[in-house]
């Protein structure tokens, strides 16, 4: 099964389940939100990596322009299905099961795409800071130390604009009666957003 | 496995089985904590309907010498009931986390029991005698008109039928914002932790009205919280020293006399993760869900989701001794996420002399292993081995396709009859292991 699949529907999974707890009684659990939380982060992180390098082959090496998957993710739904049209259309990885796929992407290909970022911004012969993926937690960026759930979110909205639609995302989200759509763009939308207010609700 | 250390293998046999028969649970009834007393002779449940049932074994029964005695309910109260936080719009569920007893001090038995928010401290105490032959009242009650008294004379003491009372003597409230999960009561007899998600409290036994915050790790800002507290425990001997793991998968260890608050850990316990095994799911089953010392308070023991480990408090490195529970289930943790499985929390428990832990798994199967012949036995806790004395058959479950006589596959695996809450008694070959709604009570066979 194609990995970014498995993360989209593992990252759907996840957010239906912390919407479900907010029903349960005795209220939220802070130790099951953080757990779901951080699969959550996990499966976007490798969505991102996947997309990253499936961009990556497709564009080429050089002048890129740091367009990032997040940014398609947030514009229309249009550009969200474009997302996923360009998924499918990358050859999958071998029939495998989750577990040891998953393995291969994180080590390497996270790391191969945070490499890829730094690449980028060297490969023109310029400095330019990619300052839309710098995590505030930047020395530990290399290392597989995890980091707090408040590093993640600004990595994921690289601006203040984007961070404005996002709450409008999920107004449009809740308006259309809490059903979890699982489509890439709607996934984006709700995924930060989520994760953060798990957390505020305490 | 004997709890002698002997090299005799040991042979389970049933003994008694509590609890409706019936396959419709009701959710009242689900077992949520089980805990022998310090003299193993009782034998204290609670449920999610925030019942406590205590069972007491019966004198020894001289005419058969080779069963052990039964256990009998010996008191039911209902401990917790449901409440509302009104400022949360929260509903307090009336589950019983955990039961504590205390050790004996006088006639009475006292436990602590907590649910997410309060704990109480109860006290069982037996009634046999009662007083008759008042001057003023009638055996049943009514009064008797002072002018028809000719004598006086002076009531006594008579027998009576046995009659077991629970009341409760102290109530601790409203000091804890997030979901108890552990309460330990400390070997100094006077004080006791309880923890929740991100704060550990210090109480005296007798004070309700105030306790000391002795861990706190709550972050400033929420957004950044990356681990929770997942279970505490006092030291048996040392009084000043305690222990909780986080969902990270870490134990630390605290010593109380270094500072008033310990945030700071005196030991950190901390396996390297095996870079092999990680996936989306590796940090939710590294979160440790049970921690216990052992009774000699050398080594103690947690369990994650797939493994028991044993750790030597001299050294935090990694664990002397790892056992894996139920390794067939390292493919499957996605449909386990699914079905929210992963997030079950077993506990475990060692026996009286530490040679032998146990931890429970699914298809109602509890798992032991001997630590010095390097041993482990799969047993089931189901009607179908329910005879008076009947020996347990050791089970197997075939994780590849291959599957062998009397073994059973993984997806033929009931994973709605877990066994998460087990407990040994502190002497005896005695176990009691909980099913969804039934308590097993196995022993060893003697002979």
């Amino acid at each position: 099964m194609d990995v970014s699949a498995e993360a989209k529907r593992i990252m759907a999974v996840s957010i239906s389940k912390l919407y479900a707890s907010r029903a349960q009684r005795g209220g939220m659990r802070l130790h099951r939100s953080l757990l779901l939380s951080v699969v959550m982060r996990s499966a976007r992180d490798l969505y991102h990596s996947a997309c990253l390098a499936k961009e990556r082959e497709e564009l080429g090496t050089a002048h890129l322009v740091p367009v990032t998957p997040e940014e398609d993710a947030m514009d229309t739904t249009a550009s969200g299905e474009q997302v996923e049209v360009e998924v499918s259309q990358v050859k999958p990885e071998p029939e495998s099961p989750l577990t040891p796929t998953i393995h291969e992407p994180m080590s390497s290909d996270s790391e191969a795409t945070q490499g890829a970022c730094k690449t980028r911004t060297f490969i023109g012969k310029e400095t330019v800071e990619d300052k839309e993926n710098r995590s505030p937690v930047s020395p530990d960026r290399h290392s597989r130390k995890r980091r707090g759930k408040a590093s993640v979110a600004p990595d994921f909205l690289p601006s203040k604009r984007a961070r404005l639609s996002l709450e409008l995302g999920e107004e449009r989200v809740l308006r259309t009666g809490g059903r979890t759509c699982c489509r890439a763009g709607d996934v984006f939308t709700t995924l930060s957003l989520n994760s953060n207010r798990a957390i505020a609700a305490f | 496995m004997g709890a002698g250390g002997g090299s005799n293998d040991v042979q389970w046999c049933f003994s008694q089985v509590k609890g409706a028969i019936d396959d419709d649970v009701a959710e009242a009834d689900i077992i949520s904590t089980v805990e022998f007393n310090h003299s193993g002779e009782l034998l204290a449940t609670g449920d999610k309907g925030g019942r406590v049932v205590i069972f007491q074994q019966e004198m020894e029964n001289k005419s058969q010498p080779q069963c052990r005695s039964e256990y009998n309910v010996y008191s039911t109260f209902q401990s917790h009931e449901p409440e509302f936080d009104y400022l949360k719009s929260l509903e307090i569920e009336e589950k019983i986390n955990k039961i504590r007893w205390l050790p004996q001090k006088n006639a009475a038995q006292f436990l602590l029991s907590t649910n997410d928010k309060t704990i109480k401290l109860w006290k069982i105490s037996e009634r046999d005698k009662r007083p008759e032959g008042y001057n003023l009242k009638e055996e049943d009650g009514r009064y008797i008109d002072p002018n028809t008294v000719t004598a006086l004379r002076v009531p006594v003491f008579r027998p009576m039928d046995l009659m077991v009372e629970a009341s409760p003597r102290r109530v601790f409230a409203n000091a804890h914002t997030y979901h108890i999960n552990s309460i330990s009561i400390n070997s100094d007899h006077e004080t006791y932790l309880s923890a929740d998600d991100l704060r550990i409290n210090l109480w005296h036994q007798e004070i309700t009205d105030r306790s000391f915050n002795i861990v706190d790790i709550k972050p400033a800002n929420m957004e950044e919280l990356t681990e929770v507290i997942t279970a505490a425990e006092f030291h048996p001997h040392q009084c000043n020293t305690f222990v909780y793991s986080s969902s990270k998968g870490t134990i630390r260890l605290c010593d109380m006399r270094a500072s008033a608050l310990c945030d700071t850990h005196s030991k950190l316990f901390e396996e390297p993760e095996d870079p092999s095994n990680r996936s989306f799911f590796s940090e939710i089953i590294s979160s440790i869900s049970d921690v216990k010392f052992s009774h000699n308070g050398r080594y103690m023991m947690t369990r994650d989701y797939l493994s028991v480990k044993i750790w030597d408090l001299n050294m935090e490195s990694r664990p002397v001794e790892t056992y894996q529970v139920h390794e067939y289930l390292r493919n499957k943790l996605c449909s386990l996420y699914e079905n929210d499985c992963i997030f079950d929390k077993f506990e475990c428990c060692w026996n009286g002399n530490d040679s032998v832990v146990m931890t429970g798994s699914y298809n109602n199967f509890f798992r032991m292993f001997d630590r010095g012949q390097r041993r482990d036995v799969t047993l089931e806790a189901s009607r179908e081995g329910s005879k008076p004395q009947q020996v347990l058959k050791p089970r197997k479950v075939c994780a590849d396709g291959k599957r062998k006589k009397d073994e059973i596959s993984v997806d033929s695996l009931d994973f709605n009859k877990k066994i998460l809450h087990t407990a040994w008694h502190p002497q005896d070959n005695v176990i009691a292991v909980a099913t969804t709604n039934n308590l097993y009570i196995f022993q060893d066979k003697v002979n």
